[in-house]
């Protein structure tokens, strides 16, 4: 595996790129830019960085306000915060008036690790997945944010971005491109599809690789957009492959194995087993320890693959 | 500060849009009577006498822009809107209806003129906030005007966004408070109490001015003198009555959310000198 980058300093690496190519970026904290890494847009663009303190609400609204006023803002803090106190800032003002704003939201997940799990967002794509107008992304390591948060100030309405706090293993390449609604297929195969997306592709990928050696097939389709779903992705896979493995740190409800399920109960139907949190919150302790706690391994990859294709 | 023929030419405005939003919301059967009559003299004095703004290209970069963060009185600001010219009278009939362009709350991706979504209270003031900011960032004098109700206080988030308005030193900024002392559950004083409310803006650093809500003159100075105050937002208390204007809707809290009937609005219209 190439170097670990942890996806928050990509973001904040990314901004400071937009920030020079593009005068209408702003950036706006509620007193956590150290550790979502905007404090380096921050020092960058003073005059175009707004920490507004301890004030979630506040923040994405004064983002829509800058939106109206024709800048294109990101605003950034724990995703807890972001979709959880935040959330009807971001449902009414944001969303339902289409506003032009970006959500970047960090420390997703368990891997947030000894805060506990009062600040580990295990809800935050189900919530965001529902808004109407809102395109939700959750990039799988550091190139791939990079590319994503240049997607999210290309486009133009309301984004949600999904990042952690750990340090990740790199899938893709510095050179690669993200394309808002499309999927990437980065392991052919045929027995079985690993649908993922964050940092549980990279466990998908390791997963595929344990199962060669048994001689199962398994394809690695990781979605990077969770809104729009590349619905086409999922159905081409799940035909061709029949049977398919979903892998979020987030809930498996409401999120990529939620999206997935309601696509592939519509369009072909298809054994599914959904890894993620099982209706649960999460709790102190390393991140590593929290994902084996959890079951966001390979080796537990490994164990659905082999019940997903027993029911095929 | 008003000459005599522009006060009485506001005046015959105001009354003008007190008919009409009761027109309009007799035709709707729904829609909040007395937070739109209350509003409507500040409303009357920033949309016809302060604000700079052309209706015939609501997009103008340099626009002064007004936020209702109160929302609910979207009937006077539809009147405010048709009557400036940003779309026909006849629209107004169409409020609350499936398919018009003039929702329950104000949206500005349906109707001209309309700067943001409100409606959900206490996001108003934020909004601003960062209005003000891409004005001062683009180098624009525009100004953003505010309307927030008494009641609407209550909600935390106001008070984030008055810290960060003074903060930034928002002297483009002006925020007018319609103080009419009542909510939907009844007076604002027993429900929650929001008072003092000059102290507690001038404790958030604000530039404070407290004014009749329904004197066209005191109105007037209040947001010329706003306008002198270039490194501090400003808030304009107004106090107002509830359903001002029509005598059976004033200082009433049952018709916060409640239209006038066929037989209110024709004893409203002839009290305002409409028949």
């Amino acid at each position: 595996m190439a170097e670990k980058i942890a996806t928050r300093d990509a973001y904040g690496k990314a901004l400071v790129e937009l920030g020079h190519a593009d005068q209408r970026i702003v950036v706006l904290d509620a007193d956590l830019s150290g550790s979502t890494k905007t404090a380096l847009f921050g020092k960058e663009f003073p005059e175009r960085f707004f920490n507004v303190g301890i004030a979630e609400a506040n923040m994405v609204t004064m983002a829509a306000g800058l939106a109206a006023g024709g800048m294109v803002p990101f605003a950034s803090t724990f995703a807890v915060f972001a979709a959880g106190r935040a959330f009807e800032q971001i449902r009414n003002s944001v969303a339902y008036a289409k506003l032009n704003v970006k959500i970047v939201a960090t420390h997703a997940g368990v891997t947030v690790g000894e805060d506990g799990g009062s600040h580990q967002s295990v809800e935050d794509l189900a919530i965001m997945r529902a808004l109407p107008n809102m395109t939700v992304l959750c990039p799988a390591d550091g190139p791939e944010t990079a590319a994503a948060i240049k997607a999210a100030a290309a486009h133009d309405g309301p984004v949600f971005v999904r990042l952690g706090r750990a340090k990740v293993p790199s899938v893709f390449s510095a050179d690669c491109r993200f394309r808002i609604g499309k999927a990437t297929t980065l392991r052919d195969g045929s027995d079985l599809t690993f649908m993922t997306t964050g940092l549980m592709t990279a466990e998908a990928l390791a997963a595929a690789e344990i199962l060669q050696e048994n001689r199962i097939s398994a394809r690695v389709v990781h979605h990077g957009s969770i809104k729009p779903l590349d619905v086409d992705a999922v159905l081409l896979a799940a035909r061709e492959t029949g049977a398919v493995v979903t892998a979020e740190e987030h809930s498996v409800i409401g999120g990529l194995g939620g999206a997935v399920c309601e696509t592939l109960a519509e369009g072909c139907p298809t054994p599914v087993e959904r890894v993620g949190l099982r209706d649960q919150f999460g709790q102190s302790g390393t991140a590593e320890e929290l994902l084996s706690y959890y079951g966001l391994t390979a080796a537990h990859l490994v164990e659905a693959a082999e019940r997903v294709l027993q029911r095929k | 500060m008003l000459n005599q023929d522009t006060r009485l030419e506001l005046e015959q405005t105001a009354r003008q849009l007190r008919v009409e939003v009761l027109k309009m919301l007799n035709t709707a059967r729904s829609g909040h009577t007395g937070g739109s009559l209350s509003a409507l003299d500040v409303m009357t004095l920033l949309f016809f006498h302060q604000m700079r703004h052309d209706p015939s290209n609501p997009n103008w970069p340099e626009r002064d822009r007004f936020v209702l963060s109160k929302g609910h009185a979207a009937p006077a600001l539809y009147a405010c809107l048709a009557e400036a010219g940003y779309f026909s009278r006849d629209d107004l009939k169409t409020l609350r209806r499936l398919g018009s362009h003039l929702q329950g709350h104000p949206d500005m991706n349906k109707t001209p003129g309309v700067e943001v979504c409100t409606g959900s209270l206490g996001q108003g003031l934020s909004q601003a906030v960062g209005l003000a900011l891409a004005a001062r960032l683009q180098g624009r004098s525009s100004r953003i005007y505010t309307l927030l109700g008494d009641g609407e206080v209550q909600e935390g988030q106001v008070w984030e966004a008055a810290m960060a308005a003074a903060h930034y030193q928002l002297g483009n900024l002006c925020a007018i408070l319609d103080a009419n002392a009542l909510q939907i559950d009844g007076e604002v004083a027993k429900v929650m109490n929001v008072a003092p409310l000059g102290p507690k803006f001038l404790a958030f650093n604000w530039h404070v001015l407290e004014v009749d809500g329904h004197d066209l003159d005191a109105i007037a100075r209040a947001l010329a003198d706003a306008e002198s105050v270039t490194d501090q937002p400003t808030m304009i208390i107004a106090r107002t009555v509830k359903g001002k204007g029509v005598p059976f809707f004033e200082h009433k809290a049952s018709y916060h959310g409640v239209p006038p009937s066929d037989e209110e609005l024709d004893r409203a219209l002839e009290h305002l000198g409409h028949s």
